[in-house]
């Protein structure tokens, strides 16, 4: 994957954002900018709006206020720049996601030729690279119900790749897989951070935070109320919920 | 009890009840993929932001499950013409299988599109794939296989309704057989003749449906 060109410019900004579900406020005025290459994890308690704050990224959720820019493109909810921002950004989900009716093969090559109209050689070249990079090349025969589930989300994150975003957001990759299969997928993701790919993470895995994350976001009840690099913020959190969430993440762990 | 068997009439008519039988899968096969066009369509229609799309789909739907599919065939057979269609029986009864068909194809198939988790429509909306594609490619295929055994049924039920065309004297066994009837008198034997060979083209089409399961809904899931 080619490096990020270095741009002044964020790749993603968002400005004042709230959202609502019904009366529920979600989201409470946040900002956040991710520069080109950044790597960000996100965090905090269960229903504090991490997913619901990513999801609005590529516009899987509508926000009522505020301003959502992706690579230069202001997220306004027409149909255009909604397209044109989910073709740049990639995301993987806790539940993989694969389509179980097509190959590991297929499901790398569908969106890149109906979405980026490459033909079926050119969209298989693009899947078995990522394949390969994902350490899962010799798998693209088989159907997700085939593959453990840490393979799946390899595969989740190849398919993503195959679109060649500039962008990765990650929610809670690992949180659906057996412990042992952890490590498989978190060291993928290193790789994809050490080639220099952007990307927005949630997860409550702090090693990965420590050794990947340039920012550690740290959310609660739709707020951001924490922003520092990894080390500042493991060893010194500032706010009292981020004390206690540590607390209770590093009891678990 | 002096009723003696004659299968006199039945015999030599046979050559005409296999082209009965032939002329009944013909209209099944044929209803069948115009009420799977229907189904789907259906779908989409019903789930469309349109408001007045979703209510046209939701009368066809109410209006072809709460009235008699002979009713149906005979308003589809005397009002086509009356907006300037004129069909010969054998496509009017195609039209009207296909109608009937597919209003039930709707409601099954509705349902196997909202078994589809939504995480499926998530990861597709998020490769940018659009709405339409990502029912064609993504939705509907597991849809269908989710069900499968009720669609299957529902198309047995459209094979054997089939005979309800013999109303408007299409070409089917039942048509064959009331005239092969009427000129023999022969009603138990010719009608119990076709009895079997109704039960045997179920079978047909069962069977059929299995091996396009094998072919299409094969792929393994958890
Ligand atoms: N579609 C929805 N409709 C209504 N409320 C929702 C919806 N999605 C999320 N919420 C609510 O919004 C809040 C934030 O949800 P979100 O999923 O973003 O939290 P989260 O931080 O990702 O939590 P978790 O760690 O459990 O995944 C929660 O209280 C949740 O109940
Ligand atoms: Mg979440």
């Amino acid at each position: 994957m080619p490096a990020q060109p270095e741009r002044a410019d964020p790749l993603i900004t968002m400005e004042g954002v709230d959202k609502w579900y019904g009366e529920f406020h979600a989201l409470r005025g946040v900002n956040i900018e991710v520069r080109r290459g950044e790597k960000i994890v996100l965090c905090g308690p269960s229903g504090s709006g991490k997913s619901t704050l990513i999801r609005c990224i590529n516009h899987l959720e509508a926000v009522q206020k505020g301003r959502i820019v992706v690579d230069g493109i202001s997220l306004d909810d027409s149909a255009r720049a909604v397209d044109a921002v989910r073709r740049e950004v990639g995301m993987v989900f806790q539940s993989f996601n694969l389509f179980p009716h097509m190959t590991v093969l297929q499901n790398c090559t569908l969106a890149p030729m109906r979405v980026r109209g490459l033909n079926q050689a050119e969209a298989e070249a693009t899947a078995r690279k990522y394949l390969e990079r994902v350490r899962i090349g010799e798998q693209a025969a088989k159907y997700p119900a085939q593959l453990s589930g840490g393979q799946q989300q390899r595969v989740a994150i190849a398919r993503a790749l195959c679109m060649e975003p500039k962008v990765m957001l990650f929610d809670e990759p690992t949180s659906a897989l057996d412990p042992e299969m952890v490590k498989e997928v978190l060291d993928t993701m290193i790789g994809l951070a050490r080639d220099g790919m952007t990307m927005v993470c949630v997860t409550h895995e702090m090693g990965f935070a420590r050794q990947v994350a340039d920012r550690v976001i740290f959310m609660a009840d739709g707020e951001i109320l924490e922003e520092a690099a990894p080390e500042t913020f493991f060893k010194n959190p500032q706010h009292p919920r981020a004390r206690t969430f540590l607390g209770e993440i590093l009891a678990h762990h | 009890m002096n009723y003696t068997l004659d299968f006199g009439p039945v015999i030599s008519g046979l050559p005409d009840l296999l082209k009965g039988c032939a002329g009944t899968l013909f209209l099944a096969v044929t209803g069948m993929t115009l009420a799977l066009a229907i189904g789907i369509g259906g779908v989409v229609l019903r789930d469309s932001n349109v408001k007045a799309l979703r209510i046209l789909v939701i009368s066809f739907v109410e209006l072809i499950r709460n009235t008699p599919f002979l009713v149906q065939i005979y308003f589809v057979f005397f009002a086509l013409p009356l907006v300037g269609i004129r069909l010969s029986p054998t496509p009017t009864a195609i039209v009207a299988l296909g109608l009937n068909g597919g209003a039930y194809a709707i409601e099954i198939i509705r349902g196997g599109v909202q078994s589809i988790h939504k995480g499926q429509i998530e990861a597709g909306l998020a490769l940018g794939l659009h709405k339409t594609d990502v029912f064609r490619f993504i939705v509907l295929r597991p849809a269908l296989r989710a069900v499968y055994p009720s669609l299957t049924g529902q198309f047995i039920m459209l094979t054997l309704t089939t005979s309800i065309a013999s109303a408007i004297a299409a070409y089917e066994l039942t048509s064959v057989a009331k005239l092969i009837e009427n000129e023999s008198f022969r009603s138990f034997e010719v009608y119990g003749t076709i009895t079997l060979l109704y039960l045997a083209m179920s079978w047909i089409i069962m069977k059929a449906f299995a091996v396009l399961s094998m072919r299409y809904f094969s792929y393994p899931v958890k």
